[in-house]
């Protein structure tokens, strides 16, 4: 887990679960950013079998499949952080 | 320019965004229970949430796109908006002004001068800010339907009412608190969809270094070309960036305007809400890592024409703004394209959001509540924030129609804000420094001030005055005029307001109690350990504005 994130659980209002207690915005931060990730992976992958035509400058750095794996990840750290914390 | 062409992956992207934002609308409604859920967002966010979502609120794709523009066009000078035109008014307004604004527990920016002043100065502000608002919101919506349409080929007409509609879906549930949710989502989307464009143009060209070898030492320079207009491509000198933009400007957007303060006065308490804008500044100062440098690899990649990168041209002019968007194109495969589109949809509709959640809650407390309806009760107040949200948003689309007919308008978006925002701001900063000044004193020298500065504008516009009748300076370009008309009228409202203090009844120093320095009692008495109190945190802010603005001298 990253500096930044352990800083932004450390200031938001994590309480015990309740029942039907809202979750912070971090948890659909991550959902978002995890989804779009896995989206982006499995594009670049599609992509890596699949070049285009006309493929774009910087293609051989395969930069959907990298930064689809640092969105996922980083998604499904903030999920996984937040999955039990609800807001006041 | 063909336009960029989306497949499945892109467009599965997109479908995603819009339904986690509909999504979150949905599931904030059961928490919005009354007003203050409603328009405050319940005053219970951390100064990270507030923090993150007052950036974002100012965080349009509009000023991302017109920003890398602008570097294309003018080099490095664009990061003063961000650094010298943003910075020094944000820890301001954390360390002085939020005290008066958050413990005397108003609503709106118009509440304060209510308390402070009266009613008929609330009431002038309130629609004034009201009209901006909508125009402002307009005018985004305009733009969003016009980038849609120029680069993606998608129809102006459902780019728009798709777009207005999923914002009144949303705003209309829960109000501010699911604005503040976009907004976060899209600070996040904003950084992950466009700062790739950057790091993969560093890699292609070669570094930064590279960038600053191959473009003219005019493009490079923040301050040592700023003591000749003629010597800079915005052909501004010091004093029209230190006044008009690092003072007057910046201190009356990010200290007056309710769009952007709304959400500090989310925060749960005191210190967070004075965290806000710090922990904001330095999202702020990170800004210039997407524009700036996006903008200066355009600007190297299109003077070497074995890249094939060139601007569009519409009408004849090169489209600075298209810099952006071309970029996306150059480097991003399927899939990255999609979040590329998404980032600046999302700056998009949480612009509007802002602008629509901002624009309830004047219009329901400062208009409706204060003139129409004073007994409104507070489910009736719930009521007409949500009707206030879907009138806004027809309001916004027609003005957005309006946009579309006259192109000019455009122009005049930059202006808007120097005709309300820097008036208010002198207002504002006599109204908390100084006991004496007078309710007929703010409201003749708020009225004064926004008379001059729009006329002014007429005035240079029709060619009545020559812009360098204003700013001292040979040579001037429009940015320029815009830096020192606000001055002016900052000047002259200041004046105005201290004149007729002089001459009119002030009010009893009781009633002033915790809206005037020297009347407020320290509500924040936590004892802190020194580095979590804001001015250590705003301390550390203001050395990291200087060492940038050093190393880019």
């Amino acid at each position: 887990m990253s500096e930044e994130t352990k800083n932004i659980n450390k200031e938001t209002d994590v309480l015990p679960e309740e029942p039907g207690g809202m979750k912070p915005i971090w948890f659909f931060v991550g959902l978002i950013l995890f989804f779009i990730g896995l989206v982006l992976i499995l594009a670049g992958i599609y992509n890596y079998y699949h070049p285009a035509q006309s493929g774009t400058v910087m293609e051989y750095m395969h930069p959907d499949i990298w930064w689809g794996g640092i969105m996922f990840i980083t998604g499904a750290g903030f999920v996984f952080f937040t999955r039990n914390s609800t807001v006041e | 320019m063909s336009s960029l062409a989306l497949n499945f992956a892109d467009w599965l992207v997109i479908a995603i965004y819009f339904a986690f934002i509909i999504g979150i609308g949905f599931y904030l409604k059961k928490y919005t229970k009354n007003e203050n859920d409603f328009f405050l967002a319940g005053r219970k966010n951390s100064s990270w949430v507030a923090g993150l979502a007052f950036l974002s609120a100012n965080l349009g794709a509009l000023e991302l796109m017109g920003m890398t523009g602008d570097t294309f066009k003018y080099g490095v000078m664009v990061a003063h908006f961000y650094w010298i035109g943003a910075v020094p008014a944000m820890l301001f307004l954390a360390i002085y002004m939020m005290p008066f604004y958050y413990s005397s527990k108003i609503k709106s920016i118009p509440g304060y001068l209510k308390l402070r002043y009266d009613e008929k100065t609330r009431v002038l502000n309130g629609i004034s800010f009201a009209v901006m608002t909508l125009l402002v919101a307009g005018i985004n919506l305009y733009a969003m339907a016009l980038v849609m349409h120029t680069f993606l080929g998608w129809n102006w007409h459902i780019s728009m009412w798709a777009s207005a509609l999923t914002v009144a879906v949303y705003v209309t549930m829960s109000g501010l608190l699911s604005a503040i949710f976009t907004e976060i989502v899209q600070f996040f989307l904003i950084w992950f969809g466009l700062f790739l464009v950057v790091v993969l143009g560093l890699v292609n060209i070669g570094g930064f270094h590279q960038i600053m070898a191959r473009i003219p030492h005019a493009y490079t320079s923040l301050w040592s070309t700023a003591g000749n207009a003629n010597k800079n491509g915005m052909m501004v000198t010091w004093g029209g960036i230190a006044l008009g933009l690092g003072f007057v400007l910046s201190f009356g957007y990010w200290t007056t305007d309710f769009l952007v303060v709304q959400r500090a006065f989310s925060a749960k308490d005191l210190r967070s809400a004075r965290m806000t804008p710090i922990i904001a500044s330095f999202f702020k100062m990170a800004l210039p890592f997407i524009v700036v440098i996006g903008g200066l690899i355009a600007l190297v990649l299109s003077k070497e024409s074995s890249t094939g990168f060139h601007l569009l041209h519409t009408g004849g002019h090169i489209n600075y703004d298209s810099a952006l968007p071309l970029l996306l194109k150059r480097y991003y495969p399927h899939g990255l394209l999609g979040l590329g589109v998404t980032a600046l949809l999302a700056g998009f509709m949480a612009g509007q959001a802002g602008n629509i959640s901002a624009f309830n809650t004047v219009w329901t407390y400062d208009i409706y509540q204060a003139v129409i309806k004073k007994d409104a009760t507070e489910e009736h107040l719930l009521w007409m924030g949500r009707v206030a949200t879907l009138v806004g948003i027809i309001l916004s689309v027609g003005t957005a129609y309006w946009a579309k007919s006259m192109p000019t308008i455009m122009d005049y978006m930059q202006a808007i804000f120097s005709w309300v925002n820097a008036p208010l701001f002198a207002v504002m900063l006599l109204g908390m420094f100084f006991v004496w000044i007078t309710a007929d004193g703010a409201f003749w020298g708020l009225l004064v001030g926004m008379v001059t500065s729009f006329g002014m504008y007429i005035a240079m516009k029709f060619g009545w005055i020559a812009k360098n009748a204003i700013t001292f300076s040979h040579a001037s370009s429009d940015m320029a005029a815009n830096f020192w008309r606000a001055w002016w009228a900052w000047l002259i409202c200041f004046g105005v307001t201290i004149l007729i203090s002089f001459f009119t009844s002030k009010k009893p120093k009781e009633e002033l109690v915790g809206l005037v320095k020297g009347l407020t009692e320290e509500v924040d008495t936590k004892p802190r350990p020194y580095y979590k109190t804001p001015e250590f945190v705003a301390i550390i802010s203001g050395v990291v504005l200087i060492a940038l603005n050093i190393y880019f001298w």
